[in-house]
């Protein structure tokens, strides 16, 4: 009978324990929410009746400070149409994988989302696109916004995202370094300028001149884009072994073989490993997109009043272009919001208006999408402006210089661009500037693998 | 009413109700979603049959990966099986002095999260040389190494952050088990003139095998799975040339990087066939299938 009772009374207890634990674990992952509201979220406090909330998902911190900047001016001058930003900051893989599954299961999706480029093409590659067609929120501003970066987020001639700024790439010289190497950085016009003035200042004081990258492509792409040439060819098939590609990175190795060129630990200027050293001066030149500024002020303190910002080198007045914007964050809005119009149009002032891109001067450091700022001398010559200061150029004079040379490759709209960027970074440069593998074999081992995985 | 409360037939049946129901939901459902989504593209959302497993069978990165994953498993195998059995007598022994401490020791790398020893590992294993790895072999003259860049040091690092992480917690289990060995076998064996590496080899490896069958049943499931380490090492999915891609790592990279659910749930599936017919294999060639008459 004891035994019995017992039975009982453990068969109970385990089933009441099965049904708390269902109701404390539901309770908990509920507070959970809540808590991460609390901290991971932050959220404007707007006043007034009809007051539209909108989630936004940002990979940047820096992002939502000048978000909810930017939407208090909205609020500001659209009394009717007010709008309040909840804003979660999250990791960056892990905020395109979320959305990626929020997505591809229809629920918990937020109303706009940051989409970095490189994973950009994978949410558009989809027979049903689950983002909004941004054209007709686009198009107040369109004229003064650098076509080629709305290019890079449009598929079928209809843009999906917002870019944040160009990226256009430039040449950030050490003066002081390249002064005790005897090197004139402004007489530095071409290529082969470059890569003289690199064997010179390598031999004088036995320190390396640019990096080789192995781990980004910055520098190739660009020099890809000069030559006219493209990792697809015109019907959007697979081409990276072509002669244009090959070319170049035969012209980079020629500089790499010369001592112009070296690899940088971490493989590339944008890298933690590599910062230190450029800040210790064991690097004097970076080719990078004009982001790369706000790495200066924050990783490399040590040079400031030391570095120049120029045009890129070029191979000669018949480039196909002159500069490329590199890298980049498209602000999508998703298509099924309730308030996908509205979002759409808050977003497009919050990232195209032109007091939104005099912020992402101040504010990010960026080069301005909206390209009607950028002869605001009162805003891109401000003295108390931490990155007037830091620069001893005018930053903005050589973005004006190469304004109207700045393209891109076509391929990167592509869908298949993510895994074509991803075999290059981590098989082909790797490959031939570290190991010192043949470039065309390399080339067409990399085609054969991209066509396996495009096959289908 | 008060029958069925009472029923001896109908307890145990409560008694497992939990575990069978978390298994149905959270095991069987998916893996039968799973070989539903492995036949679609979900990216143009239709059925495409077996093509999803026709592109595996031609897929050299996939091959990489199980290559990789196979040869991490070995590996761990290797030295995570003899080494940690091997501490985990010497811990028993009354020569050890301050065992405790030494548990604690051993047993500290488990509790800090991959993340973060993934995160020191690759700093150790940086490419400048002033990165740690590199100032030591600098000790003995060598020059600084890519170690992340190159197959062979990668892998060892990969392996040395497997070991030191999981070192401590298979002596856990092989204490455990040479614990529970009866004191008087060794006393009997010790009477009849029986030498310490008898004692050990006819003894405690015998006897410690149930515990052995079940490391090697969970190190086998957990090297052929692994992924975050190699992720952490590499910060994220890109190892130069695939030498950090294992199975898991390649389904992550098809599954929610490229989003082709359905090509990245056909390569679970082949995961999942694998580490079946293996731990199948070696169950049967331990015997652990046969009556339990001895």
């Amino acid at each position: 009978m004891k035994k019995r009772l017992l039975s009982l009374l453990l068969t109970a207890s385990l089933a009441a324990g099965l049904l708390a634990g269902c109701g404390s674990s539901a309770g908990k992952s509920k507070d959970a929410d809540s808590v991460d509201e609390a901290g991971g979220k932050t959220a404007m406090s707007v006043e007034g009746d009809d007051v539209t909330t909108l989630n936004v998902w940002t990979f940047i911190e820096l992002h939502q400070k000048f978000y909810t900047t930017m939407a208090e001016k909205w609020n500001e001058a659209h009394p009717d149409k007010k709008v309040k930003l909840v804003l979660s900051n999250m990791q960056y893989d892990d905020m395109h994988n979320k959305l990626s599954l929020a997505l591809e299961s229809g629920k918990g999706a937020p109303d706009i989302a940051d989409i970095e480029l490189g994973k950009f093409p994978s949410f558009t590659a989809e027979k049903d696109i689950k983002l909004l067609d941004l054209t007709d929120a686009i198009a107040p501003y369109k004229d003064d916004v650098v076509q080629s970066r709305l290019d890079i987020y449009t598929k079928d001639g209809k843009p999906y995202g917002l870019p944040t700024h160009v990226g256009t790439t430039v040449a950030f010289y050490n003066t002081d370094l390249l002064q005790e190497g005897g090197i004139d950085y402004t007489a530095i016009k071409t290529w082969d300028d470059f890569k003289k003035a690199g064997i010179a200042y390598h031999e004088k004081t036995g320190k390396e001149f640019a990096c080789a990258e192995t781990t980004a492509s910055w520098m190739v792409n660009l020099m890809l884009a000069q030559k006219g040439g493209d990792y697809l060819k015109e019907d959007g098939s697979l081409d990276v072994n072509n002669a244009k590609v090959a070319e170049v990175l035969h012209i980079i190795k020629d500089m790499q073989d010369a001592g112009a060129l070296a690899t940088v630990p971490g493989g590339q200027p944008d890298n933690e490993e590599a910062y230190p050293h450029y800040n210790d001066g064991e690097f004097a030149v970076q080719i990078m997109p004009f982001w790369q500024t706000s790495r200066f002020t924050s990783y490399m303190k040590d040079l400031k009043g030391k570095i120049a910002i120029a045009p890129v080198p070029k191979f000669g007045d018949s480039d196909a272009t002159w500069t490329i914007g590199g890298g980049g964050t498209g602000t999508a809005v998703v298509a099924s919001s309730p308030n996908a119009e509205l979002a759409a149009e808050v977003m497009a002032f919050v990232k195209l208006s032109p007091d939104a891109n005099k912020e992402v001067w101040n504010v990010l450091g960026f080069d301005p999408v909206n390209t009607s700022v950028w002869t605001d001398k009162d805003l891109t010559e401000n003295p108390d402006n931490q990155f007037v200061q830091f620069f001893n150029t005018k930053p903005f004079d050589t973005l004006l210089t190469m304004q109207d040379g700045i393209g891109s490759l076509k391929s990167l709209q592509d869908e298949k661009a993510p895994s074509i960027n991803n075999v290059m970074v981590t098989e082909v440069l790797t490959n031939i500037f570290d190991n010192g593998a043949d470039i065309q074999q390399t080339l067409d081992d990399a085609q054969s693998e991209l066509e396996n995985e495009f096959a289908s | 009413m008060k029958k069925l409360f009472y029923s001896q037939k109908a307890a145990p049946y409560v008694f497992v109700l939990p575990f069978v129901l978390t298994v149905l939901l959270f095991w069987i459902g998916p893996v039968f979603k799973g070989i539903l989504l492995s036949f679609q593209d979900t990216m143009k959302n239709q059925w495409v049959g077996l093509s999803n497993y026709q592109r595996i069978m031609g897929d050299r990165i996939f091959w990489i990966a199980v290559k990789n994953s196979v040869k991490y498993t070995f590996f761990t195998l290797l030295l995570l099986i003899p080494f940690p059995m091997l501490f985990a007598v010497l811990l028993n022994s009354h020569l050890m002095k301050r065992p405790n401490l030494f548990k604690s020791i051993y047993f500290l790398p488990a509790l800090t999260s991959v993340v973060v020893a993934g995160t020191v590992f690759r700093l150790m294993f940086g490419e400048s040389d002033q990165a740690l790895m590199n100032q030591l072999i600098g000790l003995f003259g060598a020059a600084p190494i890519k170690w992340l860049k190159r197959g062979d040091t990668g892998f060892f690092a990969l392996l040395l952050l497997c070991c030191w992480r999981w070192t401590g917690v298979n002596i856990m289990y092989f204490l455990a088990g040479i614990q529970s060995i009866p004191q008087e076998l060794y006393e009997a064996a010790d009477i009849d003139g029986a030498s310490k590496w008898q004692q050990f080899r006819q003894i405690t490896i015998p006897l410690v095998k149930p515990t052995t069958i079940y490391v090697l049943t969970i190190s086998i499931y957990a090297g052929l799975s692994m992924f975050l380490e190699s992720f952490m090492l590499w910060k994220g999915n890109n190892s130069p040339n695939y030498i950090g891609m294992t199975i898991v790592g390649y389904l992550y990279r098809q599954g929610i990087e490229k989003r082709a659910m359905g090509y990245a749930c056909a390569v679970g599936i082949v995961l999942l066939i694998l580490v079946m017919v293996v731990n199948l294999i070696q169950l049967k060639v331990n015997g652990t299938f046969d009556s339990e008459e001895a």
